[in-house]
């Protein structure tokens, strides 16, 4: 494997190569964090995969809110581009409210450009107001707002004294930082400091969670919901999948954080603890045995015995259910190798699940990760930072005087860490930062796993060079597949694809035939 | 045609010299539009005797297709046809590209006639930005002279300009004509932005000296030419519009680093 990084790293000239070097290890030991550099400036000229400040902030984040309006200020295309890409689904609450299938654009013309754009905004927001009755109404800039520099803070400002509703601008326009991560970040602050905290709606139960980082894509979220209940574990709040502004005021009241994506949600965990208190719990509710685990520390977190007991009936129960299902997914799929490339957290995620099935991740890699997701959080202290980062909003918060408690976990449990990747990854597996274009095909093509798990661009190009390859930034048309049903749902879509793998059956026609065709200058006399 | 962009430091005085000097040419018989490339829409203002045209981006604001030129282009002094590329008030939007936008669109619309013999542009102050540029972008202005004085901070601007200019002069044809002393009355005035002008490898085209007829003119909303023809002053720019008119200087400038600029203003005692 050591020799497949050295001879894609060989293609490189030398300038290249000498960044690229450090974005890409292969893994001498199990279990070891070697260096890796993340979070950095793409090199211009190789085709990254990355998205952009916007498409973290409103793609990623607040988008999913169900409740709240959120309003792209720019030209249309940002806006129509990110609608509905994500299949985060939402179900509306007693309150009838689901926005998540519009999309609302303050459609930017030249005019608006030349002359400022705020006054075009207010109106929309008046028009989304009439229309639509928000309680919140969120506002996300794309690039050219940052260039005129028009006023979406002060707009929400004057919004809420209009309308007497939540109106929140957050300025993440695309240019801002090296990848959509700095929309991540930009997101959470806002919400941080404007929802989270401003509701006062009490938990019903004991053992209540916040579950963070989890979008539900295909419906994901609401499996672990279904779990989490049937365990007597009361959701407070979803951050962001199926989640809503009127739960997420609350999020404070919330016994423990339970944090899915690490990336994208991070920000939001640690300002509840040092705030709020409230301790967070990096779990996995991707894979039958991580789902277990997750469980697991929960129960014990909250040490209550007829909690620990009621986890593991659930357990017993829902494993029971799947056994044959899975066995027999492990039949047609064990010794099968995977590459994952995926944003910020599924690459580790999918590594359980695969390896319930008896497959082995053999390249991994992220998009916009930084060094913590790979090497674990301990490396924070010792994560340089440069201007990229330094140029993205950073908020301090201090503790709540009269709302901050601490709890004391009943066991020895830790709490606020993340390992990150690559410690539970094989000796010789691959890991990529930033990947592009250029190693999805060249890994591929060298590496031959059974399947790439990819996104929605690149996945066509593998596929059709005869690797089977699926979209694991929205699953196609599929989901979901977390916890134990998803499990369930994942291998048998895996399955049908590794057996009905079509385009490894085609030969392209130049494999076969010339496709140039040429005559000598003979005088006539024509040779094919 | 002759394209021209008049630049220089914000309130130097660009807008009162170019249409004091279109006022000359006029005068010559030489058929001219000014267009003015600052929102405040107060470049053509002494030439039509008030702000009364519509805006070029006014015209964009308003939706349909019947846009008319009569509306943005009016007529003057001596036949000096004048527009305003207008634009966002302070503080809001984007000005240079409301410039890009503006040109565009007057191209468009016809307003390049044929037998113009000059095309001044009167932009804005410093060349904050792009949009800035436009003037002098390819098949634009081909000449440029830099309004300035013998204060310190307008030679900055002037020689800052000039480094805007000699990147555009590589790739398209802009070359610098001169600098327009207008005087601001500081001693040794004449020496210093003749000294500068050297340096960056241009002339002094003319000296204008400082003259409080220009100021009765302007409140009575008329070029010196127009208001008072034989003032001393009228003459002034009346040498300034033959000086242009017969200019055959043009360069692509040499700006300095700032030492070197500094170093010109200490050896003719501004920095006493």
């Amino acid at each position: 494997m050591a020799d497949s990084r050295d001879k894609l790293l060989d293609k490189y000239e030398a300038k290249l190569y000498k960044n690229r070097k450090d974005h890409i290890l292969s893994l001498e030991e199990e279990g070891g964090t070697p260096k890796i550099a993340a979070n950095t400036r793409a090199v211009p000229g190789v085709m990254t995969a990355r998205g952009c400040c916007y498409a973290g902030c409103k793609g990623v984040v607040v988008g999913p809110l169900k409740d709240v309006c959120v309003i792209t200020h720019g030209p249309i295309g940002c806006g129509f581009y990110s609608w509905g890409t994500r299949r985060n689904k939402a179900r509306p609450d007693e309150d009838g409210k689901n926005f998540v299938s519009y999309c609302f654009s303050t459609d930017m013309q030249e005019s608006d450009i030349v002359f400022g754009g705020e006054k075009k905004l207010e109106k929309a927001i008046d028009e989304a107001v009439a229309l639509f009755h928000p309680k919140c109404v969120m506002i996300c800039s794309t690039c050219p707002i940052g260039l005129i520099g028009d006023d979406v803070q002060a707009v929400a400002k004057r919004a809420e004294k209009k309308h007497g509703i939540k109106a929140i601008g957050f300025s993440c326009e695309g240019y801002k930082g090296v990848s959509q991560s700095a929309g991540h970040h930009i997101a959470n602050n806002g919400l941080m400091k404007d929802v989270i905290g401003t509701g006062d709606r009490a938990p019903k139960t004991k053992f209540s969670v916040n579950i963070l980082g989890e979008f539900n894509i295909g419906g994901d979220g609401w499996e672990q919901e279904r779990i989490l209940k049937r365990c007597g574990i009361e959701v407070v709040s979803v951050l962001t999948g199926d989640g809503s502004y009127e739960d997420l005021k609350s999020a404070h009241l919330a016994s423990l954080n339970i944090v899915m994506c690490h990336r994208s949600i991070n920000y939001i965990a640690e300002m509840i603890e040092e705030k709020y208190g409230t301790d967070w719990l990096k779990v996995n509710f991707i894979g039958v045995q991580s789902t277990c685990e997750s469980l697991r520390e929960i129960g014990k977190y909250f040490g209550d015995p007829d909690l620990i007991a009621r986890i593991e009936e659930v357990i017993a129960d829902e494993t029971a259910a799947i056994e044959d299902d899975m066995e027999y997914f492990r039949s047609k799929l064990a010794g099968r190798t995977a590459a994952i490339f995926s944003g910020g957290s599924r690459s580790h995620h999918y590594q359980s699940l695969l390896r319930d099935l008896g497959m082995e991740t053999v390249i991994a890699g992220y998009e916009f990760a930084h060094r913590d997701d790979y090497e674990g959080r301990e490396v924070i202290p010792f994560i340089k930072e440069d201007a990229d980062n330094k140029n993205i909003e950073t908020i301090t918060v201090t503790k709540d005087p009269e709302r901050y408690h601490k709890r004391q976990p009943s066991s020895d449990i830790e709490t606020e860490t993340y390992g990150g990747m690559m410690k539970t990854m094989n000796k010789g597996s691959i890991i990529v930062d930033d990947y592009n274009h250029f190693e999805t095909d060249e890994l591929a093509r060298r590496v031959k796993p059974d399947v790439f798990f990819s996104g929605i661009k690149d996945k066509h190009s593998i596929q059709k060079a005869g690797v089977v390859s699926k979209q694991m930034h929205s699953y196609d048309y599929a989901g979901p597949y977390a916890g134990f049903k998803g499990a369930v749902n994942f291998g048998y879509d895996l399955v049908k694809s590794l057996y009905t793998n079509a385009w490894s059956l085609v030969k392209p026609p130049w494999k076969n035939e010339p496709m140039l065709v040429g005559e000598l200058g003979t005088g006539g006399e024509s040779n094919a | 045609m002759r394209q021209v962009a008049i630049y220089g430091k914000g309130g130097i005085g660009k807008s009162t010299t170019t249409q004091n000097l279109t006022a000359g040419l006029g005068e010559m018989g030489k058929k001219i539009m000014i267009v003015g490339c600052d929102p405040k829409a107060d470049s053509t203002r002494l030439i039509l005797g008030g702000l009364a045209q519509k805006t070029v981006l006014d015209t964009l604001r308003e939706e349909g297709d019947d846009i008319d030129l009569d509306a943005v282009l009016k007529v003057g002094f001596a036949g000096i046809k004048g527009v305003e590329s207008g634009g966002p008030e302070p503080g809001v939007g984007c000005a240079g590209r409301g410039i890009i936008t503006s040109i565009n669109l007057l191209e468009r619309l016809g307003a390049y006639e044929a037998d113009l013999d000059y095309v001044f542009y009167d932009v804005l102050g410093d060349v904050v930005c792009g949009g800035f540029a436009m003037p002098i972008r390819e098949g634009k202005a081909q000449e440029i002279y830099i309004v300035c004085s013998g204060e310190m901070m307008a030679l900055y601007a002037a020689n800052n300009i000039s480094k805007g200019i000699s990147k555009y002069a590589t790739t398209g044809g802009v070359r610098l004509g001169g600098l327009i002393c207008n005087s601001r009355k500081v001693d040794g005035e004449a020496e210093l932005v003749q000294a500068v002008a050297k340096k960056i490898g241009t002339q002094m085209i003319h000296f204008v000296p400082r003259d409080n007829a220009v100021q009765k003119a302007e409140i009575n909303k008329k070029t010196v030419i127009d208001y008072s023809p034989s003032e001393p002053q009228a003459e002034e720019y009346r040498v300034l519009a033959k000086k242009i008119d017969e200019n055959d200087m043009f360069v692509i400038p040499k700006p300095m680093q700032i030492e070197q600029l500094e170093e010109i203003l200490m050896e003719h005692g501004i920095l006493d």
